[in-house]
């Protein structure tokens, strides 16, 4: 049996079990998927960064991604499509006290959410947004994404995509971030202390994690389930600070991971207090 | 810094009306985009929250405003926005989403004539369907449109209470020139006014369901951080609040929602009948047109017509029952509204052929008047 899993009684009991809501199993994740790794760095990020767990609130949209709402034990919110990040500004800005996290993937966030996205990365909403970036729509089929690689094959790009993708680290850190960082759902500690690190922040925080997905976009690059982990693992640089202009994921260099942007800046809530109602 | 109750009299327009009857209610969130004829009760509200403990939030759009909405009543606060033609169809998904989730709002909608921008700065009502059915899928709702800025006020307050008490979505459908209008409006004191909230759960929170009705057809509901882990979608869910993609499920959820307000219809409508006793003409209007049927009433009168006034402060749910019973006994039904014909289809089927109904309308940019109403009547009967 793997370490992480230990006997009580006749019962596995898994390390995160009281953060999943245990009577939703089996989830809908294809095998392969990194969902779930990335779903799990997320929850024991949460866990172990000893905030009360009756005070944290996750939020997706719709998606593959998106059903990570319905699988925690936490206060969640299953939204629309793209609105993920305006529904979860309202939580945060109704109740402060409470700490957000929208859970989502690159379709919802970046395509019919985008507009959200770079509005609350501008306003600096203390919340903290995760995406899973398996660049393309898998719930749907495997369409075309604003992530997309220039070329790739989907099924609506059967010949190639024309389009080129955005480099989400640079889009969050032109809007506004506070915190942008990048990893894969290989690189499973940092990932963790990226989301723990940007929870505990105060500000909007913004955290990419690369995903494969072989079933829809995998099967038709040419990219077996093992050739996209071992791409993340041979493929990528860690390069903490680098510069967000050099960010773009393209296959014909090496993807740079890291922390990109880490600064203090006043949220939301902090200006409109000050402006609004200062001490008297 | 003022209070949220302005007891007084003040000569104030629709639109702030508008706005001191939120505060008045409780509201403390308002999510909000610009848009004529509605961007006054933005302003008023971004003015006077904060000083009451609230918060305004202009969103980069009306589909965020309206998301923005709900996440602030799930974590507790009474939320509201407001808008015009335009922004009510960008506010038609995430109404969906709050009718499905049933989580309690308030919507404005300052009506000015349409399709696509239209007449920004002119009246028309031309938005009565698409508040019933505007957003996808089979549901009820609840809809109001008062006739002045006092009754502004009082619907405002009305609005939050019946979506406090119904979890749902509750839309106030106004017009540019009530909105925009200036008249006397007093505030009464706060022992005057009635305010209702939201049932909280009580007991184990294992045991609790966030969508098994308790009272009013509904269940009571926590806040986000209240402890209950709850879980929230707008995938089709059990009582529970879990996707369930089921048939039987969709028939229980829809079931639900539509029930709650069905079977509440007389605590929900609201009319005012106005020389109604021995009317034969019953004019039936809603809104700004309201004063317009009002004043045809009167007119009528003076000329030997016996005409009386059904006047809907409830619009949605219709007052099918009352229509149908005047039905037969009758000689006429003319409906007065600002568009070629929307609320005229429901006294029309609920005429159902035995008493002829009429409208009286036009496609919107100007108010009707009372003599176009009595000459129609003259004509018709």
């Amino acid at each position: 049996m793997a370490d992480h899993l230990k006997k009580a009684g006749n019962k596995q009991v898994h390390p995160l079990d009281d953060m999943v809501r245990r009577d939703r199993m089996p989830h809908i994740w294809c095998p392969g998927c990194g969902i779930g790794t990335v779903f799990s760095a997320c929850l024991t990020a949460i866990k172990s960064s000893g905030i009360d767990l009756d005070k944290v609130v996750m939020v997706s949209g719709i998606g593959c991604s998106g059903r990570a709402a319905g699988y925690t034990n936490l206060d969640s919110f299953h939204t629309t499509h793209g609105r993920a990040i305006p529904f979860a500004t309202g939580v945060k800005l109704a109740n402060p006290e409470l700490k957000v996290i929208v859970f989502s993937g690159d379709g919802d966030l970046f395509a019919i959410g985008g507009n959200h996205f770079i509005h609350a990365a501008r306003r600096n909403i203390d919340i903290t947004v995760v995406c899973v970036n398996n660049l393309n729509y898998g719930m749907t089929g495997g369409q075309a994404a604003a992530t997309t690689p220039e070329g790739s094959l989907t099924t609506t790009t059967p010949l190639g995509n024309p389009e080129r993708p955005f480099n989400l680290p640079l889009l969050a850190y032109a809007a506004g971030a506070a915190y942008v960082a990048r990893w894969t759902m290989l690189h499973i500690q940092d990932l963790t202390e990226s989301i723990k690190e940007a929870m505990v922040k105060p500000g909007f925080a913004f955290i990419e994690a690369l995903s494969p997905c072989p079933v829809n976009y995998g099967r038709r690059n040419k990219e077996k389930p093992l050739d996209t982990l071992t791409m993340y693992r041979d493929k990528t640089i860690i390069k903490n600070g680098a510069s967000p202009l050099e960010l773009d994921v393209d296959s014909r260099k090496s993807i740079i991971l890291g922390k990109f942007v880490d600064i203090q800046k006043p949220t939301f809530f902090e200006l409109y207090e000050k402006i609004y109602r200062p001490a008297e | 810094m003022k209070p949220a109750l302005l007891t007084g009299k003040h000569y104030i327009t629709g639109d702030v009306a508008c706005a001191e009857g939120a505060l008045a209610a409780g509201c403390r969130f308002f999510g909000g985009y610009p848009i004529t004829p509605a961007t006054e009760i933005a302003e008023h509200m971004a003015e006077r929250l904060p000083g009451v403990g609230g918060l305004f939030i202009q969103m980069e759009d009306e589909i965020a405003a309206m998301a923005s909405v709900l996440g602030a009543s799930w974590a507790g606060k009474k939320s509201m926005t407001a808008t015009s033609g335009p922004g009510f169809s960008l506010m038609m998904e995430n109404i969906g989403l709050g009718v499905s989730t049933e989580t309690p709002c308030v919507v404005v909608n300052v009506q000015r004539g349409g399709p696509s921008t239209g007449l920004p700065t002119q009246v028309a009502q031309g938005d009565m369907m698409q508040a019933r059915w505007g957003s996808h899928g089979h549901y009820a709702i609840i809809a109001l449109s008062p006739s002045s800025p006092q009754e502004l006020f009082y619907q405002t307050i009305r609005a939050f209470n019946l979506s406090e008490k119904y979890r749902t979505p509750v839309l106030i459908m106004t017009d540019e020139v009530i909105g925009h209008m200036s008249e006397r409006v007093e505030i009464p004191e706060a022992g005057k006014i009635e305010v209702f909230s939201r049932n909280k759960p009580r007991g184990r929170r294992d045991r609790f369901r966030l969508f098994s009705p308790v009272e009013n057809g509904v269940a009571p509901m926590p806040a986000a951080g209240d402890g209950y882990r709850i879980h929230v979608t707008g995938l089709t869910h059990d009582e529970r609040g879990y996707p369930d993609l089921t048939v039987d499920a969709q028939a229980n959820m829809v079931g639900r929602i539509v029930g709650k307000i069905q079977n509440h219809l007389d605590d929900i409508i609201q009319t005012e009948s106005y020389r109604m006793q021995d009317a034969e003409i019953v004019l039936i209007s809603y809104g700004v047109s309201g004063r317009t049927a009002l004043a045809a009433v009167d007119m009528a009168r003076s000329q030997g017509i016996k005409a009386g006034l059904l006047r809907l402060l409830t619009v949605w749910p219709f007052p099918e029952a009352m229509i149908r019973s005047l039905a037969g006994r009758v000689k006429g039904f003319v409906t007065v509204e600002i568009n070629l014909g929307q609320i005229h289809l429901e006294v029309e089927r609920c005429a159902a052929g035995r008493t002829p109904a009429f409208l009286v309308g036009h496609a919107g940019g100007t108010l009707i008047s009372p003599q176009r109403v009595v000459e129609r009547i003259k004509e018709a009967f």
